[in-house]
């Protein structure tokens, strides 16, 4: 018997930084990001990225934060109690049940994102699970405007795993293959994720390669998070974080129709808001102490 | 004379025959791959459930979405102007009518001769459409035709916040991981649907009477839900999803 194959579930995995000792730092902070779909925890000693685990959300928030953090923590010899302040973000801020405080998405995305990209970068395209955020920042990485979609699956990393499940194509690889093409198709016409995918199955019914239906479906998906960028007016440096910032398929698609180059980081895309929580964990710390 | 009308739908292909006004035959069939192949198959059913040859027919008109790509007439009427002529003469005093197919939502107002005074349809999202209900049913794993008399059954209403039938289906699943008993849930689908329909209905307004057609008439929950958000009384004729092409067959007699 086969078991049924889940192209869309993406590789869960954890890091940590061996060279640092935490024991030698003053603050440890850290942040967790429960969003609809995936779940980070970040752990930063004294303002450096120490460890950080990814991993989906399951249906119990609290259980999923708890089992984040154990996950970043685990074979580093720390345990909750060495964490001295704790920020929860994502939709799921207000069930993690270890975090001192509660802070928005959009605020930990921009101070994540600031870290990550450097000061330059003045908007930051979120493309996460089931929303999908523009948000313009400061070269303090403070929030200045932001505008999202958190309605419609299209432009969201929901979406694509709806495709790569129709073409049995592991979601990891959407991106490469969908580049493979010799020439670019017509974008999917359809907006709504459900009607595409009928779309999508007609394509290949009439004989369509996978690629040039990932293609279609990626440069769609570029001009309708597009759509949202123009509303917030772009300015450079441009930055994109969240899972589909992975995707070079919907990357470099959506950089062409732009006509701008987004920034490239060593760090993990879909750490940013995890990451700015930590920020704000550490800076947090850092004020309760000097009362 | 004889005329056929024939609505090509997303999902399914309706024909029916009429003399008159007087319906002689009716047949549907799912539209498949090959529209073309799907409508001359619903166009020969329906004469041989009606003891007709092609040649008897006087005149074919065509409605649907599919209606640019009918092989048998480019005589042609706006899904709008189908249902609008098909409700009128199935009952005279509807003056509002709700169609609510398998991709698409449409509503309009009409007079007393059946003329259509306004509109507005959705079919960008599949919320508000068929395939949304299709897809809980899926997740709730009960067969499509028993979600409706499920879903009556409900004596808790629950809000479902997803309004995208993607991201609903993910919320069908944890409110299944919550033990959420399963009448409550395929009542709050249904409540959704309505809820999308009842706001594009709202732009446009509505008077009495008012008339449920298309496919997703059939399905008594979701008639239950349209009456409670409308706050009145709705109309379902006998056969809901054969309207359009009843009204493309009157219109293929009233035309010149």
């Amino acid at each position: 018997m086969s078991e049924k194959k889940e192209f869309w579930r993406w590789k869960e995995y954890r890091w940590h930084d061996e060279s640092i000792d935490w024991k030698g730092a003053d603050i440890i902070s850290a942040g967790v990001d429960i969003g609809s779909v995936s779940s980070q925890a970040v752990i930063m000693a004294d303002g450096k990225l120490y460890a950080f685990s990814n991993q989906r959300t399951g249906f119990d928030s609290p259980e999923s934060a708890n089992q984040s953090i154990n996950w970043a923590m685990e074979g580093t010899g720390l345990t909750l109690k060495d964490i001295h302040y704790t920020v929860g973000t994502g939709y799921g801020r207000v069930n993690v049940p270890f975090a001192d405080k509660a802070l928005t998405e959009i605020a930990c995305h921009a101070r994540g994102g600031n870290f990550m990209y450097g000061p330059s970068v003045r908007t930051i395209l979120d493309m996460g699970g089931q929303d999908c955020k523009a948000i313009r920042c400061d070269e303090r990485g403070k929030v200045e405007a932001f505008l999202m979609n958190d309605k419609c699956a299209a432009g969201t990393g929901r979406g694509m795993e709806v495709f790569a499940d129709l073409l049995s194509v592991p979601i990891e690889e959407v991106g490469e293959l969908s580049l493979s093409v010799e020439e670019e198709p017509e974008p999917v016409s359809s907006t709504c994720v459900v009607f595409a995918k009928s779309e999508a199955s007609a394509l290949l019914r009439e004989g369509w390669p996978k690629n040039k239906v990932l293609a279609a479906y990626c440069a769609a998906m570029a001009h309708r998070v597009v759509t949202l960028l123009e509303r917030i007016e772009v300015k450079k440096d441009f930055a994109i974080t969240g899972g589909i910032g992975k995707n070079s398929g919907v990357v470099k698609r959506l950089e062409q129709e732009l006509g701008l180059e987004s920034l490239k980081s060593n760090y993990d895309s879909q750490i940013a808001g995890a990451l700015g929580g930590a920020l704000f964990a550490q800076a947090l710390e850092k004020k309760r102490r000097s009362v | 004379m004889i005329t056929a009308g024939i609505d090509i739908g997303a999902k399914t292909i309706k024909v029916v025959l009429a003399d008159d006004g007087k319906v002689l035959a009716k047949s549907l069939v799912p539209a498949g791959i090959d529209t073309a192949v799907a409508t001359r198959q619903a166009f020969d059913q329906a004469l041989s459930a009606a003891e007709l040859s092609r040649d008897q027919i006087d005149r074919i008109m065509a409605t649907g979405t599919g209606r640019k790509d009918c092989p048998l007439t480019d005589d042609e009427i706006t899904e709008v102007g189908a249902a609008a002529k098909g409700m009128n003469h199935i009952l005279k005093t509807c003056r509002t009518v709700i169609d609510v197919g398998a991709e698409e939502g449409r509503t309009l107002r009409c007079d007393e001769t059946g003329k259509v005074i306004d509109f507005a349809f959705n079919e960008k999202c599949a919320a508000g459409a068929g395939t949304f209900a299709e897809g809980m049913a899926r997740a709730l794993q009960v067969p499509l035709v028993e979600l409706g008399p499920l879903a009556l059954t409900s004596k808790q209403a629950v809000q479902m916040n997803a309004q995208c039938a993607v991201f609903a289906e993910s919320e069908v699943v944890t409110l299944i991981h919550a033990k959420t008993p399963r009448q409550d849930i395929a009542r709050a689908v249904l409540d959704a649907i309505a809820s999308r329909i009842i706001s594009m209905v709202r732009k446009v307004g509505f008077e009495k009477d008012v008339a449920l057609i298309g496919g997703v008439a059939r399905n008594p929950g979701f008639v239950e839900a349209m009456k409670r958000g409308l706050e009145m009384d709705v109309h379902v004729p006998e056969d809901p999803e054969y309207v359009g092409a009843l009204g493309a067959a009157l219109a293929a007699a009233g035309a010149d």
